[in-house]
């Protein structure tokens, strides 16, 4: 191939990628679409008895008017039993379409809604507008942030591989010694014991504890409230075993694992789930001890 | 292009047990999910998982309350597989190590269910399908099985030719929704749709956001008849502003049902005299709506559901999990005022018509889990038995698909199965296609091109559905129109008005019309965010497209059946017409234009054959 047709080609190339970023950008700007759905939201605001005031953070990195971070407020009405979640629908659904946050479930079980909602990490679909106002009830204003210390993909999405990556290093799935030798029979598991694994057993992965975390957020490599949590539920779990037991507090009681908790309680008190966190990380610290390992 | 030997779309119940066994027999497999899996809706399920384990029970028995709570539409095959193989699907769980509620005994407890013979339903807590969702994706993580989380996918490679039956489906096409690009997978072995509900074309629902009938609308365009999709399960006690299920265990500790005048209306107006509150959930859900409609509900919408009675201590102990829903998701304090419910849209009986296989009559294709139809529930679902159908028949497509033989199957699949057709339905506008400038149905470029014998290489035709969706979603993001919103919401408010709990001819007439109206509307649509990144907007789009197509599947299936029979009532009639309605709805896609048929159901089980009876409890 002669380099005159790849110089061709680049320039053909590179004045199409020109025209389509103006194209895109055009689009952007354009009013049409969004006039109707603020016309629709109108007779909303006209007929509603409290107004709030919606503040949330925009970014996206592939449009130019929107690579620079601000924030947008949306005027929304109230409804009776409303959370910040209805509040962020309403606003994509009547004013930008473009508006962008993972949901799903709307019943706190999927984990993909955690976001900072007036400074704190919450679950969108579990806050009700009315717990973040004044006494009155209705707040004056909710500002709804990304999670803090992860990377923000677009508006309200963070990119969440290292909360995963995470949650992978402690080899996140049950592996008992050995198994009952009939088909049909269950390995026998006490109610205690499953009562003390149950609390770990309910985190959704939501990323709220890590996102809160001092140290997690200056340590890189430290697992993690939510993966040594995880560790947890599978370390006390009587039907794997010791030998398994014996190579999850390794794994937990390595460098960046159980010792660089600070006990600053501030995973617990953000947990969604309301799982004792800070009291299982200090917990395998002990159970650590017992086994006579390294302190680092 | 990605190339594995099963690609497994979607990754809930069904989606994460079919990778799984296609994993144990041997294939490269690779789950493809909008959602990341843990995200998926099975992990929303409650109550529990139904199976055969104790002395004194027999999965026969299992079979026999099935057949009986679907009211004579489930097929006996379909039905006997599900319940003898639940037990092993379920100890295997355990084995995987799925934190289950125990007995004294350590072995794993069992409660009473509605419609059950025997107190068959398994159960992890109050959470137990979250506990099955993180339980299966641990084992996909321990098994090392590829996941492509946040790809979105939008189409099936299936060939063209004429003959649905002659098609077969080499791949899908996805986007991935982090970066936008458009990228084809190709699946050597086979394609297993998993891709849940579609409580999204109501307007009131306990389904998640993301369940929009993605797969159904998918595999109805390629050719694959859709069943009985009129049967969709309404539950009573939802709440109004959400739809977050308030689950029966209130009405079985004893709360009362009250409307907005202070009556308690299950006996006043004579609903229920005998069972009341616990009559079943198709029953109390029409004695709501009847409340709502004749100007007794609150804020004509909803009713009350009273609990306060029970005392403090009751509630806390054996209630507590509702207390926290009602005050997270309605502001409603359930100790001191009454929680207001209403009817919501639940489960879909209907889905891709599949054989015991998880097969259906497209080769290489396959669908199991809420999506499918294999037809275990026929006209109405016990609860407890869709987390075992996920499980087995997710099991059963992963296996056949990475090349186990099962044998000849025992159901038949595809338009060759066809007992009679439909031909004059009465329908007030022509359903489908917009007419005959418009073979693209919907005109946003998610259409088959089906001319018949051009596609029949392999990669070729990944290649050319890639291409296909590469050239809708720049028509999507270039053009200017309508938002999809708009459309959505009128697509869920006239199926909730008209195609709900209750179904008149009339209403049903309408809602066909609207649908048709969502149609033409949606010739206009556009993606006003042109962004590459996360670009939700274009996926919701795309979604709606799907519900339009899913809603008008169920209207039609729906205005056609003249009978009442489980979840589908008729104004107009009143009974079950065995005579006549012994028959699984079938819809087909015939160049955009829907297509009726009917199929035997099958009473004749490899233990015996089920007679038809009066269902009573
Ligand atoms: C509130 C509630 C309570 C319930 N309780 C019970 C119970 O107690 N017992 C019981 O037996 N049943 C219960 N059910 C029913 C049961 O939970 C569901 O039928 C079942 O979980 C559905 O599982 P699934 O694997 O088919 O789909 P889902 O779990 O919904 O998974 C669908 C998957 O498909 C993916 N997907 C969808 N579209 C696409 C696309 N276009 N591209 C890529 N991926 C896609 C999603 O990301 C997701 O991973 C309940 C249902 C609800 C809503
Ligand atoms: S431990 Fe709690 S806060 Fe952390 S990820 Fe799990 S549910 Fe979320
Ligand atoms: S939307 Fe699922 S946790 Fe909030």
């Amino acid at each position: 191939m002669s380099t005159q047709v790849t110089e061709q080609e680049q320039a053909e190339a590179e004045e199409e990628s020109t025209h389509q970023r103006r194209r895109l950008a055009e689009k952007a700007e354009r009013q049409e679409v969004r006039d109707r759905m603020r016309e629709r939201a109108e007779t909303d605001l006209e007929r509603a008895d409290t107004v709030f005031d919606l503040k949330v953070f925009r970014y996206d990195p592939d449009i130019p008017e929107k690579e620079d971070p601000r924030f947008d407020t949306f005027p929304v009405p109230f409804t009776k039993g409303m959370t910040v979640l209805d509040a962020l629908m309403y606003a994509r659904d009547h004013y930008d379409s473009s508006l962008t946050f993972r949901h799903s479930c709307r019943q706190a079980v999927c984990g993909s809604d955690a976001l900072f909602v007036n400074g704190t990490q919450h679950l969108g679909c579990k806050t009700q507008v009315v717990d973040l106002g004044d006494s009155e009830g209705v707040p004056g204003q909710i500002r709804v942030e990304p999670l803090p210390h992860q990377e923000v993909v677009k508006d309200l999405v963070v990119d969440m591989e290292h909360f995963y990556d995470q949650m992978d290093a402690v080899e996140p799935y049950f592996d008992a010694d050995e198994l009952p030798s009939g088909e049909l029979e269950e390995q026998r598991q006490t109610r205690e014991n499953r009562e003390k694994i149950k609390m770990s057993a309910r985190c959704i992965w939501c990323g709220a504890c890590m996102s809160s975390c001092n140290i997690a957020a200056g340590d890189n490599e430290y697992l993690g409230p939510a993966a040594i949590n995880k560790a947890y539920k599978f370390a006390m779990d009587d039907r794997e075993g010791e030998n398994r037991k014996q190579e999850r507090l390794e794994i937990i009681e390595q460098e960046h694992g159980v010792w660089r908790c600070q006990t600053q309680f501030s995973c617990t008190e953000v947990c969604p789930k309301d799982i004792p966190l800070t009291e299982h990380i200090q917990e395998l610290k002990r159970e650590a001890v017992k086994n006579n390992l390294k302190f680092w | 292009m990605y190339e594995h030997d099963v690609i497994v779309v979607g990754a809930g119940g069904a989606g994460l047990r079919a990778a799984i066994a296609a994993h144990e027999e041997g294939a490269d497999v690779a789950l493809v999910s909008k959602l990341h899996p843990v995200r998926s809706h099975t992990g929303a399920a409650e109550g529990g998982i139904n199976a055969a384990l104790r002395d004194g029970d027999d999965w026969t028995d299992h079979a026999y309350d099935t057949m009986k709570g679907s009211d004579y539409l489930g097929d006996a095959p379909a039905i006997e597989t599900l319940c003898e193989t639940s037990p092993e699907e379920v100890i295997q769980l355990e084995h995987w190590g799925m934190p289950f509620s125990r007995e004294d005994d350590g072995r794993v407890s069992q409660r009473p269910f509605g419609g059950l013979s025997f107190p068959r339903t398994t159960y992890a807590g109050a959470e137990t399908g979250h506990h099955l969702l993180h339980t299966m994706y641990e084992q996909v993580v321990k098994r090392g099985i590829k996941v492509y989380d946040e790809f979105y996918v939008m189409d099936l490679a299936v060939t063209d030719e004429a003959d649905p039956e002659d098609r077969s489906c080499h791949g899908c096409v996805a986007y991935d929704i982090k970066n936008g690009e458009i990228v084809g997978f190709e699946a050597s072995d086979g394609v297993i749709l998993a891709t849940g509900g579609d409580g999204q074309a109501f307007d009131h629902t306990t389904n998640a956001v993301a369940n929009t009938g993605d797969g159904p609308a998918m595999a109805y365009r390629a050719g694959v008849p859709v069943e009985d999709m009129e049967f969709v399960q309404f539950h009573p006690t939802t709440l109004p502003s959400t739809g977050v299920l308030i689950s029966e265990g209130v009405r079985g500790e004893g709360g009362i049902l009250y409307n907005a005048e202070g009556e308690r209306f299950m006996f006043e107006y004579g609903y229920a005299n005998n069972a009341g509150e616990l009559a079943s959930r198709d029953v109390v859900s029409r004695a709501e709506l009847t409340e709502v409609n004749e100007g007794r509900g609150v804020d004509d919408e909803y009713v009350y559901l009273d609990m306060r009675h029970l005392g403090d201590e009751r509630i806390l102990d054996r209630l507590e999990n509702i207390l926290h829903l009602a005050e997270d998701f309605e502001g409603v304090d359930g100790l001191v005022e009454p929680m207001p419910v209403k009817p919501g849209q639940h489960y879909h009986m209907g889905g891709i018509e599949t054989n015991e296989h998880g097969e259906t009559c497209v080769s290489g294709l396959y669908a199991a889990g809420e999506c499918a139809c294999v037809s275990v529930h026929g006209s109405n679902r016990l609860g407890g038995n869709a987390l075992p159908e996920l499980i087995v028949f997710g099991a059963r497509a992963g296996y056949h698909a990475a090349g186990r033989d099962y044998g000849e199957a025992l159901i038949e699949t595809g338009p060759s199965a066809a007992i009679e057709q439909e031909d004059d339905l009465g329908a007030p506008v022509e359903p489908g296609a917009l007419g005959p400038t418009d073979d693209d149905v919907a005109a946003d470029g998610g259409e088959k091109a089906a001319d018949g014998g051009q596609l029949t290489g392999t990669t070729e035709t990944v290649h050319a559905a890639v291409e296909r969706q590469r050239q809708r979603v720049e028509r999507l993001k270039e053009r200017d129109g309508r938002n999809h919103a708009e459309i959505r919401q009128k697509l869920q408010k006239a199926m909730t008005r008209w195609v709900n709990v209750f179904r008149e001819e009339e209403g049903l007439k309408k809602a066909l019309e609207v649908i048709k109206e969502c149609r033409e509307e949606y010739q206009d649509v556009a993606v006003s965010d042109p962004s590459g990144t996360y670009n939700t907007d274009l996926i919701h789009t795309i979604e709606t497209r799907n519900l339009i197509d899913t809603a008008e599947t169920i209207a039609l299936g729906a205005l056609a059946r003249d009978e009442f029979r489980g979840a589908h009532w008729r104004a107009e009639h009143q009974e079950r017409k065995d005579d006549e309605w012994l028959k699984h709805t079938m819809v087909q896609w015939n160049e955009g234009t829907p297509e009726l048929y009917y199929t035997d159901v099958i009473l004749e089980g490899a233990e015996k054959t089920y007679e038809p009876k009066v269902r009573s409890y």
